[in-house]
């Protein structure tokens, strides 16, 4: 119980921050917009060609999202020393693994919230089925459960912005490709039972490196 | 002295190996010559795979037991590794071209050996962009260890993909057999030649460790 | 070591056994076989890399040695790694502490991680015992250098720690931050703290301590009591001690 405890409390400590400076959310809810944007400019004028690129476009602009959320995810631990401060606290590491990726768990879907209404607006493509929600939900978690071991990694290198996504990405195409997947599928109306393969992919893939993450997090963080 | 009798051993099973894929073997599917670059590219694919579970181990004993050798292991395989994966790469490209009439296809198998080579490549990333030797090395162990357990996400995801294709000659079972021995034997080859270049490279860094470490006593 | 064994019952604060910490090729620790005694303070000297930050940093458990080990109160880091977090309390150059929070709500993080009972009650006791009670709403990153550091002071006090350990505290703090840190060190429990201090002012330190250790290259190469010792004496100390390159 304690440990679950302190995990929400530094999730409710980033939260706080957050709600002051906006500093994440605003940030990467600007760019996701942005590039929704530039692509339903590029494709939009042809109906049918935006119904077939749609779940590519959608799934790019995440990955691109979540490279950007979880670069910051490190940095205010980093700013005044904090992660040490963490470090010396009487909690075991995987709790700072945790509380780190619920709270980038909690901003990426809000930015998402957002995101997807505002795809489904400007490409006239009806991406806000349950299939959809369902499949962001859950590729959302892969991606902060790979995203948040990275961040801490690359926050302790010398080019944070430029390791994180030549890790981040690679790993992540299973479960990037398996959303794109679903995507098709619930646009060309496919009944939830041909889905199924795909969700135990991306299923699979949360289980096995949330459990990976938690075991090598304390490698990435300790010096 | 070991390491001398495997070059030996790997010399003459080259000689044999070039023999059989050249001389002895003869073309037996309907693509024609072309079928023999398979003797090269099944070999490099394996290797390439075989490389970085030697990676995975070496990396996993380094951050259990701390000791810098499992470190070398790890890296030395990981380098010749992503040579072999690059050479895999190419031949695929080169075999894709006659075949399907494109340099490059999303081939199931080919992008599976895309996304390793670009974990081949994050590996090596990290290690050079940490702020000192010893955390570039635990980093890289973590990018290894999370790489490897993605290796058989990504052979489902790309294999479900792109739809059942037609498998690897080898698992439908009606592969001729001169086609597979050649085929062993060029794996046999192959491995001969990568557990050298292993040996070679582990002792040179080895070398180089206790240079490092000696310059250190000094100072 | 040379310094006064306490009674036998009673563990010492303290004690590594043969610490090294290797950074690549790199030794930055070779060995570092220490006791402190309950209540102890002591004073690690050292011109700039020879160790200091690295040891204090294993002491806190934020850097894991590369051979070796240590005890806190008879507590192995290996197996009570939490029971020894509890009972550190770290002050470095750097605050621990998030700008964009106010430094009420740091505080309140931090007691929440060491499971401080009574939380706003302990926190506006060190906020009133600092004098920094009017600055308490306020968010940290508007805060001066000197004030963010009397918060960090209370960051480290919150869960009254049985050792505390400072590396170069006086850097970035002014003479009044120093002043009550210094009050505050000795302790609010019945014992005395126990105190390590990693600096390289060696009047500073030599008015603090009752241990003085000199550290260099990695290797402890001088350990006595304070009593023996004025400044003129120590400096000659430490000037042969570290050889030439000071």
């Amino acid at each position: 119980m304690t440990f679950w405890n302190k995990v929400i409390a530094i999730t409710w400590k980033d939260w706080l921050s957050e709600m002051r400076t906006r500093e994440v959310v605003s940030s990467v809810l600007v760019f996701t917009l942005l590039v929704i944007l530039i692509f339903t400019l590029a494709f939009g004028a042809d109906r049918e060609l935006m119904t077939t690129v749609a779940p590519g476009i959608l799934w790019a602009t995440f990955a691109f999202a979540g490279v950007l959320s979880f670069s910051r995810s490190f940095v205010p631990e980093k700013e005044h020393g904090c992660l040490e401060g963490l470090m010396a606290a009487p909690i075991s590491r995987e709790v700072i693994y945790a509380g780190k990726g619920l709270s980038s768990l909690l901003f990426m879907l809000i930015v998402e919230a957002i995101a997807l209404p505002a795809f489904a607006f400007f490409s006239n493509v009806p991406v806000l089925s349950p299939q959809i929600i369902l499949v962001t939900f859950v590729t959302t978690v892969g991606f902060v459960a790979v995203g948040t071991l990275f961040s801490a990694l690359s926050a302790n290198t010398r080019a944070r912005e430029m390791v994180l996504p030549v890790l981040f990405l690679p790993i992540v195409i299973p479960i990037l490709i398996s959303a794109i997947k679903v995507s098709e599928l619930a646009l060309t109306g496919e009944p939830w039972s041909n889905l199924f393969t795909w969700f135990q992919i991306i299923g699979a893939f949360d289980l096995v490196f949330l459990a990976v993450s938690y075991l090598v997090f304390d490698f990435v963080i300790v010096e | 002295m070991k390491r001398n009798l495997l070059l030996a051993l790997g010399f003459v099973s080259v000689v044999i190996t070039l023999y059989l894929i050249f001389v002895w073997v003869p073309t037996i599917t309907e693509m024609g010559i072309v079928e023999r670059i398979f003797y090269l590219m099944v070999p490099m694919g394996w290797l390439a795979l075989l490389a970085f579970v030697v990676t995975f181990a070496g990396s996993v004993l380094f951050l259990v037991k701390k000791q810098d050798r499992w470190d070398f292991l790890a890296r030395s395989s990981a380098e010749i590794g992503i040579v072999f994966t690059t050479v895999t790469l190419f031949i695929g490209a080169i075999w894709a071209k006659p075949i399907w009439g494109v340099w490059w296809t999303w081939e199931a198998r080919l992008t599976a050996t895309m996304i390793l080579w670009f974990i081949y490549l994050s590996y090596f990333v990290v290690r050079s962009f940490a702020t000192d030797e010893h955390r570039g090395a635990v980093f890289a162990a973590v990018v290894a260890i999370v790489g490897l357990v993605d290796v058989p996400i990504i052979a489902l995801s790309t294999t479900l993909w792109r739809g059942m294709h037609p498998p690897a000659l080898v698992f439908k079972g009606d592969i001729a057999p001169e086609m597979l021995l050649v085929m062993l034997t060029s794996v046999g080859t192959f491995t001969i030649l990568y557990v050298f270049l292993l040996m070679l490279r582990v002792s040179v860094r080895r070398d180089e460790a206790e240079v490092q470490r000696l310059k250190e006593l000094d100072r | 070591m040379t310094a006064k064994q306490g009674p036998p019952s009673t563990p010492p604060a303290i004690r590594t056994e043969g610490l090294t910490k290797v950074f690549g090729s790199r030794m930055a620790l070779r060995g570092i076989n220490l006791e402190v005694q309950q209540g102890q303070s002591l004073v690690i000297f050292g011109p700039n890399g020879a160790g200091k930050t690295t040891l204090i940093k294993i002491l806190a458990t934020i850097t894991n040695p590369s051979s070796g080990t240590f005890s806190v109160d008879g507590l192995d880091v290996k197996n009570h790694p939490e029971d020894v977090r509890r009972r550190i309390g770290i002050v470095t150059h750097q605050t621990f502490l998030y700008g964009n929070l106010t430094a009420y709500e740091n505080l309140e993080f931090y007691s929440r991680m060491f499971d401080v009972p009574g939380r706003k009650e302990r926190i506006h006791e060190l906020a009133e015992q600092l004098g920094m009670t009017y600055r308490l709403h306020d968010r940290v990153a508007t805060l001066s250098r000197g004030m963010q550091q009397r918060f960090s002071i209370a960051r480290a006090l919150l869960h009254k720690p049985s050792v505390m350990l400072l590396d170069e505290p006086e850097t970035g703090l002014d003479q009044e931050a120093l002043a009550i840190l210094w009050k505050a060190l000795p302790g609010e429990n019945e014992r005395k703290r126990t105190i390590i201090l990693a600096t390289h002012n060696l009047e500073r330190g030599l008015e603090l301590g009752d241990r003085l250790v000199i550290l260099d290259r990695g290797k402890i190469v001088y350990d006595g009591l304070r009593e023996v010792m004025d400044l003129r004496n120590l400096e000659e100390v430490y000037r042969n001690a570290t050889g030439a390159n000071n």
